[in-house]
């Protein structure tokens, strides 16, 4: 399983990368695995405020469904609309095509209550 | 029978084996005079549907049928859809023309017969249930609960308390109808987690049950396949607390004749008789979900009930009548059959359904627990829910893996990964109409798909290689969804 | 009754000595130790209930019943309004009685329930051809309830809280959309004029035919929702669409619809079939179940080992939307939904084909026209419906309705439903027709001379 170094992470397996003023929000390595084959992805429309620990969105799997929580507050800039047609990149490229949104983050310091990759690998049940 | 196993009969539909020119069916010629049509901008130019000769279609559906397994095909032990024998006497009561041919508007003069077979239905199920008044209206159970439920609601905004009891408390081993149902109403669902015993937490429950509770959604026996221990007590703590009591009557088989909601304090409950009382579910209905409850929500059932008046039966409107479920009467065909269902075996039959129900998923948590783990433990009542924890642990396999290779022993899988309290859950109910030997031939088959899950756990996640097809790529059918023919590209 | 030994009721096979070898199994004395739970101040109470009936015994009971039924058969009946004698192709009940198709549970093995899930894709793709729309479910309860399922849908999409029905609209409909909306806390509104429909609403919902039997222009009404913003909703018979046109292409968004009587008998309005069409943008926000098409994970082995090419297989799909896994935020709480009356409809319309169905819709039409006619003739009568009609028109005789019917009635004739009660003013003093397909010709007869014995006796 991968946890990249360099980004935050939420108790809910959000990820959070700074891209200069611009927050690139996915889910983890861990989550997608969790979930299983991701089949549909609902996300929010350009221009969505989104709310630092609020639901924004859902992803389902074949027999899941599980909600998405904003790791930060923001103005949604961008939506990876080829998960529309390929809902399975979430799987196969958690951390780089599988990405959600991106927002332009009003706070930057919200991010310092977020999760390192350390701290955030420690949540994670141990493997088997 | 299909062209062998190799031909993709999936692939050709009805609409792929039309030939044009062939018919089905004959239609009368009009050959009087001929009406004007309306204007052309309300017809339509045609319909793309298939043409095929009576025995092509007869052919296509009866191959269509070899491909499916039914309780007369053979043990089907799905937990909590109680698959019992459907009896054929049934069938034919259903069919006899004064029944079949009634219109649901006709004059209650016209209809006694249909009608008095109703009221007896309400009166077997009242005294069943032990509850006071009966409406045969829902169309299934998950109906019959949305009835309910808005009885609650209604008689909480009698009470003037709607504004304030705006929560259903439900036990997390619920259906998911349950919950979805109290949300339907208009209700936030508060979850109540089960404790080791697989009974409702006391201390969350004595917690959360305040004046903000308009009801306790509650299955009994519930999906565990357990007694759901001090539920009188539970309800009275519930009618102190001004909340009231949803009783789900899903599991009912399983004490037939033994206990009555009523009894234990149930304010309003619904019934399966797709379930307990055997009518046939036709691969996913229909059904019937009668909604039962106490005197004092007696006027808020959903239209209509049946009341006898001056020595005849008439359709009645309830008082305060959250209103119809259905445009006419409910499933009057289901209600047939599980009236005679209910005529046919009396109150000792029933307790014998019960008792031997009860008996055969005992038997088979005897004959099995060695060999899977059991998380809420024994005896049980109608059915019994290992885990295959261990296996997936120990040996890579799954509950899904053992379910397919039951397919593989001739067996109908039992309901997996439900409840969802359980890690890789077995859901099994046997029922009163499985003999003791093919309770033992179930047992027997788990307990080899229990040891070839260790020698060979390839042959499980292989299965099935039996069935008419191997595993179906379900994540492809949801990522880009085909859900309707279309005509070949040109 | 059941011998002493024996098994206790011919539907349960255990015998005494089975349950004695169970109990020694099982370690307990008696079959009374398995409900120790039960709490014992209520377990095994006194249950008044008619004894049991052997089947002979319970046959002549029930024959005695549904011989105390007037209804149907020889009698004519012209009752329609919302459940209508269609001439069933004898193929049907044959088919759908086979125990493989009857006697299964939701089909949630998909490779030993491949008949009720093909079965359930040809029915679909039936519905879609019939309403003109992009998708449909596997069916819900009735015609009824898919139309409050529809105004619930256009709630949650349109994120309003109240929906219009345009009038004339069957009562029932109106009422379980009512009972429905109590649930959801929204406002309902019977509107006479689609022009009534405000940006309140998230729907206009209109009847096709109409509750009095008028054939709807769909596209009129469709224009009048959107221009509001509302989504159009068609509650449509779907024999009538075998003449009419799809309400899809006149602008619908959801149609519903009752298939109950092209599946087989009235059975007194019940079990029925709610069909539910709608474009696919509102695929994730359907509710009940959907199949889709799909493949094998790995094709089958040839008689050397070699994996040949994944067969095509049919299972339920997008389930995420549903009870069982979504719960309290589910698009609603179906689970059990109609599929053997679904299964019955699909072979009903398949079996008269795309020439059968519309010649079977203007059999129905004519014949309805002619009775009409034949009635219109008789001196006290006339036929006060307005606008082209489908199989239901309004007679107005020489005396109150319901006396009308009273009269019909001694006479041996179900009349249509008196619906003299109501606002419409050509629904005044009238009674509502049907006449069908299925109607026999002989019985029209026997109507027309009775309305001319109760003309001449004035």
């Amino acid at each position: 399983m991968d946890i990249r170094d360099g980004l935050r992470y939420t108790h809910e397996h959000e990820w959070i990368r700074l891209e200069a003023d611009e927050g690139v929000i996915g889910i983890s390595d861990y989550a997608q695995e969790e979930l299983g084959d991701v089949v549909y992805v609902a996300l929010p429309n350009l221009g969505t405020r989104l709310v630092a620990g609020q639901r924004f969105g859902e992803i389902e799997s074949v027999k899941t469904v599980s909600e998405l929580f904003a790791p930060a507050t923001g103005e949604v800039t961008a939506v990876n609309e080829a998960l529309e047609e390929h809902p399975e990149l979430v799987n196969e490229s958690p951390f780089d095509d599988g990405w959600l949104v991106t927002i332009v983050l009003t706070d930057p310091t919200e991010l310092e209550s977020l999760l390192d990759a350390a701290a955030y690998r420690a949540e994670l049940p141990a493997a088997d | 029978m299909n062209g062998g196993a190799s031909e993709d009969f999936g692939a050709r539909l009805s609409f792929d084996r039309s030939e044009p020119g062939r018919r089905a069916v004959d239609v009368p010629r009009w050959d009087g005079e001929l009406a004007a049509f309306p204007d052309a901008r309300l017809l339509r130019e045609g319909v793309r549907l298939p043409e095929l000769s009576q025995p092509g279609l007869v052919r296509y559906y009866t191959a269509l049928s070899q491909r499916n397994y039914g309780v007369d095909s053979g043990t089907y032990p799905l937990g909590s859809c109680t698959m019992k024998y459907n009896p054929k006497v049934n069938e034919a009561i259903a069919a006899l023309p004064g029944f079949a041919d009634a219109h649901p508007l006709a004059p209650a003069e016209d209809v006694q017969g249909t009608l008095e077979v109703l009221h007896g239905l309400q009166r077997a199920l009242a005294a069943i249930t032990g509850m006071a008044a009966v409406s045969l209206a829902p169309a299934a159970g998950a109906q019959g609960e949305l009835a309910g439920i808005l009885m609650v609601k209604r008689a909480l905004e009698q009470r003037g308390e709607l504004a304030r009891r705006r929560r259903v408390l439900v036990p997390d081993s619920a259906h998911g109808t349950n919950p979805a149902t109290a949300a339907m109403a208009g209700f936030e669902v508060t979850q109540i987690p089960s404790q080791t015993d697989g009974s409702m937490d006391d201390d969350v429950l004595a917690r959360e049950l305040d004046d903000t509770v308009a009801a306790l959604m509650v299955t009994v026996p519930n999906t565990l396949g357990l007694w759901e221990h001090g539920i009188e007590d539970i309800a009275r703590q519930a009618h102190e607390a001004g909340a009231l009591m949803y009783g789900d009557g899903a599991n009912l088989n399983a004490v037939l004749g033994r206990v009555r909601f009523g009894d234990l304090g149930f304010d309003v409950v619904h019934l399966n008789l797709h379930k307990s009382f055997s009518t046939p579910h036709g691969g996913g209905g229909p059904g019937a979900g009668p909604v039962c409850c106490t005197a004092e929500l007696a006027p808020y059932l959903p239209a209509p009930v049946v009341e006898a008046r001056e020595g005849a039966f008439v359709l009645a409107r309830p008082e305060r009548s959250i209103g119809q479920m259905q445009q006419f009467h409910g499933s009057v065909g289901v209600l047939l059959r599980a009236y005679a269902y209910i005529r046919a075996l009396g109150l000792e039959g029933l307790r014998a359904v019960s008792e031997n129900a009860v008996l055969n998923a005992n038997y088979l948590w005897r004959l099995v627990r060695e060999h899977y783990d059991l998380p809420y433990g024994g005896p049980v009542l109608h059915e019994v829910v290992f885990s295959g924890s261990r296996q997936r642990r120990e040996h890579s396999v799954r509950t899904y893996d053992i379910a397919k290779r039951l397919i593989d022993y001739g067996f109908h899988p039992p309901t997996v990964y439900f409840p969802l309290i359980v890690d890789e859950a077995l859901m099994i109910e046997p029922t009163e109409t499985e003999s003791r030997e093919s309770v033992e031939a179930l047992a027997a088959a788990l307990v080899a798909i229990a040891e070839e899950a260790e020698a060979h756990p390839e042959l499980l996640h292989e299965a099935p290689v039996t069935a008419p097809l191997g595993r179906l790529d379900e994540t492809a059918a949801a990522r880009r969804p085909v859900l309707r023919w279309q005509p070949a590209e040109a | 009754m059941s011998e002493p030994g024996g098994s206790p009721h011919p539907y349960i096979p255990n015998t005494a000595s089975d349950r004695a070898l169970i109990l020694e199994r099982l370690e307990l004395a008696s079959a009374g130790a398995l409900f120790a739970d039960l709490p014992e101040a209520y377990r095994d109470p006194h249950i008044e209930l008619p004894p049991a009936l052997t089947e002979p015994d319970l046959l002549r009971l029930v024959r005695q019943q549904a011989g105390k039924n007037r209804d149907g058969g020889d009698r004519p009946s012209f009752l329609g309004a919302g459940a209508y004698r269609r001439s069933v192709p004898s193929i049907v009940p044959y088919l759908v009685t086979r125990s493989e198709f009857m006697t299964a549970y939701t089909p949630y093995q998909p490779e030993i329930s491949q008949g009720t899930l093909q079965t359930a894709f040809e029915y679909q793709s039936v519905v879609c051809e019939l309403t003109g729309l992009d998708v449909s479910n596997t069916g819900l309860y009735d015609g009824a309830s898919a139309t409050a399922e529809a105004c619930l849908l256009a709630a949650r999409v349109t994120g309003r809280s109240a929906v219009a029905l345009l009038e004339p609209v069957h009562p029932g409909i109106l009422e379980v959309v009512r009972t429905y909306a109590y649930g959801a806390n929204v406002r309902v509104d019977a509107v006479r004029d689609a022009s009534e429909v405000s940006a309140e609403h998230a729907c206009l919902v209109v009847q096709q035919p109409d509750f009095l039997g008028t054939i709807v222009d769909v596209e009129r009404v469709a224009e009048a929702a959107h221009a509001a913003g509302a989504l159009c909703v068609v509650n449509a018979d779907p024999f009538a669409l075998g003449m009419l046109r799809a309400p899809g292409d006149a602008g619908a968004d959801v149609v519903t619809g009752e298939g109950r009587d092209l599946a087989g008998g009235l059975q007194f309005g019940g079990p029925s079939l709610g069909l539910f069409a709608a474009r696919n943008e509102y695929l994730r926000q359907f509710p009940g179940r959907i199949v889709g098409r799909t493949r094998e994970l790995h094709g089958p082995r040839d008689g050397g080992g070699h994996e040949q090419a994944p067969r095509t297989g049919y299972v339920l799909t997008l389930q995420a939307r549903e009870q069982f896994i979504r719960r309290e935020r589910a698009t609603s709480n179906v689970s059990t939904a109609q599929a053997l009356i679904a299964l019955a409809f699909t072979i009903a319309v398949q079996a008269l084909g795309p020439r059968g169905l519309r010649e079977a819709a203007e059999l129905c039409y004519q014949r309805a026209h002619e009775a009409a006619r034949r009635i219109e003739a008789l001196p006290a009568f006339e036929v006060p419906s307005s606008g082209p009609w489908f199989q239901e028109f309004l007679v107005r005789g020489p005396m109150r309705a319901p006396e009308l019917h009273r009269r019909l009635a001694e006479r041996g004739i179900a009349a249509g439903l008196d619906v003299s009660q109501r606002d419409e003013p050509e629904a005044r003093d009238a009674l509502l027709f049907c006449v069908t397909e299925a109607t026999p010709p002989e019985h029209v007869d026997a109507l027309i001379d009775a309305l001319r014995e109760i003309g001449d006796t004035l």
